[in-house]
C-alpha cells in the first residue's frame, strides 16, 4: 500500500485550473469536495479515483466530456507509476521465435471487447502493440498507429456472423482508447517525457449543440453566399464555346442503335444556372459537426433552387428530395438518419469510395458553372483516399471548396489526409462555427482566397 | 484498504449509522442484495454521498434506474424512503407543509358553537403554557403541530430515524422551487413562522433525479455529487434482466439485450429502457419463446417500442435483420 503521492494536491489544483480554462465551472466548493472524496476512496484504484473526481467536479455530461479529455494528461503519471509497480511493461514482451498466435490474439481481443472487460482490454492492447506496433518505428503519430492496429486486428463494427458476434462502434472506440493510452505510455517510456499538452480540440467545445441556436446566423451567411454565386458562371462563359460532343452520352445513346453512334449528343450550349453540389460527411468522427453542417445544408436549400445535396459515410446518398420536401430541421435530420442509406455499417468514412460514387453519379452534370462544396474532416480511417478521383471532380467543376470542421492544426494529423485533397480545391477552410462560415462566404464573395488555396 | 479507513472530514452532524456499508464494494454488494445492480460509478457516488453527507444528483434518460437507485438505497440501509415526486407547479405547500384549514375551521366552529366547553379545555391543555386560562387564544391553538400537514421535505427533516429522501424529477419544477430546495438542503432546517424552526435531528441521504429536460441551476449542482446514469452495457443489462426473470435462458437474454442495444442505436423518439428489456423478457417467457426470430420479434416489439413512427423504423431496420423462424443464426450482412 503506498501513500497518497505528495504531488497530488498541486496536480489536482492545476487540473481544476485547466478545467476552468475550458469553461467548466469548478469553484472552491468543488475542489474541497474533491479532496474530501479522495480521502474516502482508495486512490490507487484508478476507476474509483477518476469517478470520485468526476462526481465532485464535472456536473453535467458536457463537463464530463471535457473532464475525460483532460484527465489522462494530468494523472497519467499516477497510472504510469502504478503500471511499473505492477511490473507490467518491458519484461513481458513476446520476442522473436516466440511468435504470437495472431488469430488467437484477434479472438481474445474481440471477446474482451464484446464482454466490455477493461482490464483485459488494456492487457490485450499492450500485446497488440507488441505484435503489430513495430515498436520504435511506428508512424510517430499515435492516431495513425491506433488505426493501423485496429485494422490489423480486423476490428470493424459490421462483421457480425454466428461465430463472430458484431461489435458496435462504441465498443471498438473503447478498445481504441486503451490502444491510445498504451501507445502513449510506450512513447513516454521511449522518450522519457510527457506528451505535450495539446490544446483541446476547440471544435469539441464550440459547436452549436442545438442547431436552432445558430440557424439564423447560418441562413444569413448563406444568403450572402447566394448573392455571390449568382454571378459565377458569367466570368467563365468564354471558356467553352460552341457545341462540344458529349462522348459519354453519345455512347449511351448508341446502345439503341447497336453501338453505332448515329446521334451525336452535345453538351448543352447554354450556360446552366449556377449549380451547387454539396457533399456532407455525417459519420461519427464529425457527429457534432454534422448537426452544424446539416443546418448549413438546410439553409443552402432554402436559398438555391439548383442545389443537390449528398450525405456520406461509407457510401454516398442523395438527400436533395428530403430537404426539398421537409421544412422542419428536426424532421430532416431524423429522416436522413433513417433513410439516408449511407451504409453506416462500420461508421468509418470512406472518402475514396465516396469520390468514385459521386463521379459516377454526376459526371455528366458537372461543368464550369458547378460549384462543389465538401463538408468533411478528411479522416479516411486508413482507407484509400483516391485523391486522383477527387482531382477529376474538382477539374470538371468550376469551383471546389472544402469546409473542414477541424482546426487547421489538426489537419493531416492522425488519419486526416487533407493535404491530399487541398491542392485540388479552389480553397479550403476550417469551419465549425457560423463565424467561420461567414469568413468563408466573405472570401468567396471577395474573391480573395487569402493564401488559403 | 488502508486509505479507506481514514477518518473523513465530513459534516460531524452526520454520524454514520452502524448499518451503512463501509466501502464502495460493500455498497455495491448491499445494493445487489436488494435487487439493484449498480455499476462502479453509481456505487461510488452512493458511498460518497454518505461519507461526505452530500446529496446525489442523478441525471440520465428515462428508465435507466435513477428512481430505483434511491429506492434500493432505502432498502439496503433499512431506512425509510420519503419521496417527493416533482411536477410542474409544485409549490411549498405540497413540498414542505401546509396548514390543515378544514380541520382548523372545524375546531373554530366547534369552539364557538359550544359555549359549555371550558375555555381552553379540550383544545390541548398542555399547550397553554403560562397563558391565562380564561382568555384562550384559539388562533395560537390551531397553529399547532396537530393541524400541520407535513409534506415530504418536512418529514425528512423532522424524521427521528435517518431516512432516504428522494426528490424525483426535479427538472419538472421551476427555478424558484429549486432555490427553496437549495435552502432546505443547505440548512437542513425549516422555519415555520407559527411554530419556530424545525432542525434536522438526523441526516437523510438525499437523491435528486432529473431527466435532463432543462438545465438545473449551478447553485444546486454545486451542492450535489453528480452521477450520470446511462443505458447499461450488455453484460450488466443481461444481469438485470435475469435478476428480474431468473427463469430466462441465458442465450435468449443475451440476444434480447443485444437487440435492445441495436434499437437504441436508432434515432427513436423513445428508445427502449431497462424497464422495457425487463418487460420484454417477461413477455417472451410467457410466450414460451426460446429464440428471438423475426416472427417473435414482430409479435412482441410493441412492448419495447411505443411510438407509432418508432415502430415503423424498428420493424424496417431491425426486424429484417433477424433470422427466419427456423434458422437460429443471424441473417444480417
Ligand atoms: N441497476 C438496476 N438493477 C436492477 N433493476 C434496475 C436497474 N436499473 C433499472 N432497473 C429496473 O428498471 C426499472 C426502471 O427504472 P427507474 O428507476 O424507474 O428509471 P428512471 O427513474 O431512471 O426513469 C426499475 O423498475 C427497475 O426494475
Ligand atoms: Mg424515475
Amino acid at each position: 500500500m503506498s501513500r497518497r503521492p505528495a504531488g497530488l494536491a498541486p496536480r489536482l489544483l492545476a487540473f481544476c485550473e485547466e478545467l476552468r480554462g475550458e469553461g467548466v465551472a469548478v469553484g472552491s466548493s468543488e475542489i474541497l469536495d474533491a479532496f474530501a472524496a479522495l480521502e474516502a476512496v482508495p486512490w490507487k484504484q484508478e476507476e474509483d479515483f477518476r469517478e470520485a473526481l468526476a462526481a465532485t467536479i464535472a456536473k453535467s455530461q458536457e463537463d464530463r466530456r471535457v473532464f475525460e479529455l483532460l484527465f489522462d494528461r494530468f494523472f497519467f503519471r499516477a497510472s504510469e507509476a502504478e503500471a511499473l509497480e505492477r511490473g507490467v511493461g518491458e519484461g513481458q514482451r513476446h520476442e522473436g521465435g516466440d511468435r504470437l498466435d495472431l488469430d488467437r490474439l484477434r479472438e481474445s481481443v474481440r471477446q474482451a471487447i464484446a464482454d466490455g472487460r477493461d482490464g483485459e482490454m488494456r492487457d490485450l492492447a499492450r500485446l497488440a502493440i507488441a505484435a503489430f506496433g513495430r515498436r520504435g518505428e511506428g508512424s510517430g503519430v499515435i492516431g495513425v498507429d491506433v488505426q493501423r492496429i485496429r485494422r490489423a486486428l480486423g476490428l470493424q463494427s459490421q462483421a457480425g456472423s454466428p461465430e463472430e458476434p458484431a461489435l458496435d462502434r462504441d465498443q471498438i472506440n473503447r478498445f481504441e482508447r486503451h490502444l491510445r493510452r498504451e501507445l502513449e505510455r510506450a512513447l513516454i517510456e521511449r522518450t522519457e517525457k510527457l506528451p505535450p499538452s495539446r490544446p483541446l480540440a476547440e471544435l469539441d467545445r464550440a459547436l452549436p449543440t442545438s442547431p436552432a441556436q445558430d440557424l439564423a446566423a447560418v441562413h444569413r451567411a448563406v444568403a450572402q453566399l447566394k448573392r455571390r454565386l449568382a454571378t459565377v458562371g458569367h466570368e467563365q462563359r468564354g471558356r467553352r464555346r460552341g457545341a462540344i460532343v458529349d462522348v459519354r452520352r453519345t455512347m449511351r445513346a448508341s446502345l439503341d442503335t447497336g453501338g453505332v453512334p448515329l446521334r451525336l449528343k452535345h453538351r448543352p450550349k447554354h450556360p446552366r444556372r449556377p449549380e451547387i453540389y454539396v457533399l456532407c460527411d455525417v459519420s461519427t468522427s464529425v457527429t457534432s459537426a454534422s448537426v452544424f453542417f446539416l443546418s448549413v445544408l438546410h439553409a443552402l436549400h432554402d436559398s438555391f433552387r439548383k442545389l443537390r445535396s449528398f450525405v456520406f459515410i461509407e457510401r454516398i446518398s442523395e438527400v436533395t428530395d428530403i430537404f426539398e420536401r421537409e421544412r422542419d430541421f428536426r424532421a430532416i435530420s431524423e429522416r436522413i438518419g433513417r433513410e439516408g442509406g449511407v451504409a453506416d455499417v462500420s461508421g468509418y468514412t470512406d472518402y475514396g469510395r465516396v469520390w468514385l460514387e459521386f463521379l459516377e453519379q454526376i459526371v455528366d452534370d458537372l461543368g464550369p458553372r458547378s460549384t462543389v462544396i465538401v463538408l468533411g474532416d478528411a479522416r479516411t480511417n486508413g482507407r484509400e483516399p483516391h485523391p486522383e478521383v477527387f482531382a477529376r471532380v474538382a477539374e470538371r467543376a468550376g469551383r471546389t471548396f472544402w469546409l473542414n470542421p477541424e482546426p487547421r492544426l489538426y489537419w493531416n494529423y492522425g488519419d486526416s489526409v487533407m493535404a491530399a485533397y487541398e491542392p485540388h480545391c479552389t480553397a479550403a477552410f476550417e469551419c465549425w462555427t457560423t463565424r467561420h462560415l461567414e469568413e468563408f462566404v466573405n472570401v468567396v464573395a471577395g474573391g480573395t482566397p487569402s493564401g488559403e488555396a | 484498504m488502508a486509505d479507506d479507513a481514514q477518518p473523513v472530514a465530513s459534516s460531524p452532524s452526520a454520524p454514520e449509522p452502524a448499518g451503512f456499508p463501509q466501502s464502495v464494494a460493500e455498497v455495491r454488494e448491499a445494493l445487489g442484495r436488494v435487487g439493484y445492480l449498480a455499476d462502479e460509478p453509481a456505487a461510488l457516488v452512493a458511498y460518497l454521498a454518505q461519507r461526505l453527507g452530500k446529496p446525489i444528483l442523478v441525471e440520465g434518460p428515462a428508465g435507466v434506474g435513477k428512481t430505483e437507485l434511491a429506492k434500493a438505497l432505502s432498502r439496503a440501509t433499512g431506512r425509510q424512503l420519503i419521496r417527493l415526486q416533482c411536477y410542474e407547479g409544485l409549490d411549498e405547500a405540497k413540498a414542505l407543509y401546509e396548514w390543515n384549514y378544514r380541520k382548523q375551521l372545524l375546531r373554530i366552529q366547534a369552539e364557538s358553537a359550544d359555549p359549555s366547553t371550558p375555555p381552553g379545555g379540550s383544545a390541548g391543555p398542555d399547550r397553554q403554557t403560562g397563558g391565562d386560562p380564561r382568555s384562550p387564544d384559539p388562533w395560537a391553538d390551531i397553529f399547532s403541530e396537530e393541524f400541520l400537514l407535513t409534506r415530504p421535505l418536512l418529514q425528512a427533516i423532522a424524521a427521528t430515524e435517518p431516512a432516504v429522501l428522494l426528490i424525483d424529477e426535479i427538472d419538472k419544477t421551476d427555478q424558484e422551487f429549486e432555490a427553496m430546495l437549495l435552502e432546505v438542503l443547505s440548512e437542513f432546517q425549516i422555519s415555520i413562522p407559527e411554530l419556530g424552526v424545525i432542525t434536522a435531528r438526523t441526516h437523510p441521504i438525499v437523491v435528486l433525479t432529473s431527466n435532463n429536460s432543462r438545465e438545473l441551476t449551478e447553485a444546486l449542482k454545486r451542492r450535489c455529487l453528480y452521477l450520470w446514469l446511462d443505458y447499461p452495457e450488455v453484460e450488466r443489462e443481461m444481469e438485470i434482466v435475469r435478476l428480474h426473470s431468473p427463469e430466462i435462458d441465458e442465450q435468449l437474454a443475451r440476444r434480447l439485450v443485444e437487440v435492445v442495444h441495436m434499437i437504441r442505436q436508432l434515432d427513436l423518439k423513445k428508445p427502449p429502457s431497462i424497464a422495457e428489456s425487463i418487460d420484454w423478457a417477461r413477455a417472451l417467457l410467457l410466450l414460451g419463446a426460446d429464440d428471438l426470430d423475426r416472427s417473435v420479434f414482430e409479435r412482441t416489439m410493441s412492448i419495447i417500442v411505443k411510438h407509432r413512427s418508432d415502430l415503423d423504423v424498428v420493424a424496417e431496420r431491425v426486424g429484417l435483420k433477424l433470422g427466419e423462424p427456423s434458422l437460429g443464426a443471424e441473417a444480417a450482412g
